[in-house]
């Protein structure tokens, strides 16, 4: 065999080998399938905001280092700055822009703003995605384990405090 | 990042192929790591063998009471594991203690043990560094340094290994099980981390395409009562500058079994062996305590700007040991593990 070439396996079978230029990839965002061509080095960020213009998921650090990239993969929590966006097909992702229903805000987002929970907003999208997931986890406590849990979203304005006040005004209310 | 293949393995064995065959081929699991360090160009693989749907995601209890962890069950899930909480504190608390939990949610156990240093030096692909390229030196000796390590060093290498969860693992004599191209092996921890010497390129036994297949952690009495505490210089998401893992079985007040193991401080997850034989059959008094951290630490060669990890961690090991003597450490219910400034209590 080829160092090069497409892998055998013990069956005989050849792993299909993708790239490195454009390939069709299937990427179910939202509830929407999506089909793009894009090189398999693409992360997950860039698909989104480069080619799908969904552009709530920002791109901070682009290192996983900030946490304003969070989105959710099969309704966990991720960072898609690190996530290849190929590793993506079969798999269920929701963006920011997905949490609103029928035109209605989601509550954690109605919440942020009651309770002034961003300055320059940058970092908001990836704390509300971040914070309703904490509530889904069972880890918004107290705020000793909010913090602890919203510690992966990094607010260089420090609006922790009404961050923190956001997560409890949801979670008193469910 | 530079261009990349991609190919997606259903069968160990198949994944394993496709890697060995192919020097430029890397598996690719959680990419935490990984993918951060392509984009820096500091690992070059020309294609990526994605074994996220690889069946190796259980964590299950075996019969002699010990542990079995797949290969891809993910940081997140570890911890939450009841088995885990219950009969091994101290790895849900490394866990949970570790990265943020959207990082935990992404990273498998395989690839936290398999995760490539923090040294800044390491992570900048235009300096030198032993680690990437081999003969080219290390900055970090004369450099930016109150990271690094003052256990297990050597002139070529300075660098920590960064996992909490391995700290716990190498406390615990857990093994690590992987399959090859030339088949099925089995490391025991200790052995699996390897002293940087003069070849700090080799951070571990594995050859090329031998994957990591799972975890085996042997049934530990102790372990029921033990804590993982972690020092850093931010309460939370950072890395440690010192850690600690200990478990502990006291009869009539004398130490009957412990196991530690020290993080942040050492080139590799460093089981306190020293410590341990110096604690056993003692009796559980504060000065015995601090004399192990002593002899533990007496052959910490530390740099001008990294010093202070030596007192550090020896107020960290007498914590840790004062924690678990006087019944307050056992369990998650402890706020031990946390804590900046958790090494000056005495």
């Amino acid at each position: 065999m080829s160092a090069r070439g497409p892998a055998l396996t013990e069956r005989g079978a050849v792993l299909e080998e993708r790239g490195p230029g454009p390939v069709r990839v299937r990427l179910s965002i939202n509830g929407t399938e999506h089909t793009l061509d894009i090189e398999p080095r693409v992360s997950l960020l860039d698909a989104l905001r480069e080619r799908l213009d969904l552009t709530g998921a920002k791109k901070g650090c682009d290192q996983g280092a900030c946490g304003a990239c969070t989105v959710w993969a099969d309704g966990r929590r991720v960072l898609a700055c690190l996530t290849l966006a190929v590793t993506c097909e079969g798999r269920e992702v929701t963006t920011v822009e997905g949490l609103a229903e029928e035109g209605e805000l989601h509550e954690m987002q109605r919440a942020f703003i009651a309770e002034d929970a961003f300055q320059c907003g940058f970092c908001t999208p990836g704390q509300i995605m971040s914070a309703v997931a904490l509530i889904g986890e069972g880890h918004a406590g107290d705020d000793a384990e909010i913090k602890e849990w919203m510690s992966g979203n990094i607010c260089r304005c420090a609006a922790y405090p009404n961050i923190r006040a956001a997560v409890r005004a949801v979670r008193d209310r469910t | 990042m530079r261009p990349i293949a991609y190919l997606r393995a259903t069968h160990t064995a198949a994944a394993v192929a496709a890697v060995s065959t192919d020097p430029t081929s890397d598996f690719l699991a959680g990419g935490t790591t990984e993918v951060d360090l392509l984009r820096q160009n500091v690992l070059n693989p020309r294609r990526l063998v994605d074994i996220n749907d690889l069946p190796l995601t259980g964590v299950e209890s075996t019969p002699d009471g010990g542990l079995r962890i797949g290969a891809l069950a993910r940081m997140s899930d570890v911890a939450a594991a009841p088995v885990v909480r219950e009969r091994f504190p101290l790895i849900a608390r490394a866990l949970e203690l570790g990265a943020s939990a959207q990082l935990r949610n992404m990273a498998s156990m395989g690839g936290n043990l398999l995760q490539r240093v923090r040294c800044s030096y390491f992570r900048d692909a235009e300096s030198a560094c032993n680690k990437r390229e081999p003969g080219s030196g290390c900055p970090a000796v004369e450099g930016f340094s109150r990271g690094h390590a003052v256990l297990g060093t050597s002139e070529h290498c300075i660098a920590t290994h960064p996992s909490d969860v391995a700290v716990a693992l190498t406390a615990l004599d857990s093994r690590v099980r992987t399959l090859g191209p030339n088949g099925e092996r089995t490391y025991s921890m200790d052995d699996f981390f390897l002293l940087p010497g003069d070849s700090p390129h080799r951070e571990h036994p594995l050859e090329h395409g031998e994957l990591i297949t799972g975890i085996e952690v042997p049934g530990t009495p102790p372990a029921r009562h033990s804590l993982y505490l972690k020092v850093r210089d931010r309460e939370s998401y950072e890395f440690a500058l010192v850690s600690v893992a200990a478990a502990l079985s006291v009869v009539d007040g004398t130490i009957a079994d412990v196991r530690m193991a020290l993080g942040g401080v050492a080139t590799k997850p460093w089981r306190a062996r020293r410590a341990e034989d110096f604690l056993i059959g003692a009796a559980t008094v504060r000065d015995n305590f601090v004399m192990a951290a002593r002899v533990e630490m007496a052959d910490a060669r530390p740099t001008p700007m990294n010093a202070f990890k030596v007192e550090l961690a020896q107020r960290a090991i007498v914590r840790a040991l004062d924690t678990l003597s006087d019944g307050t450490g056992s369990g998650l219910g402890t706020d031990a593990g946390t804590g900046a400034g958790s090494g000056s209590s005495s």
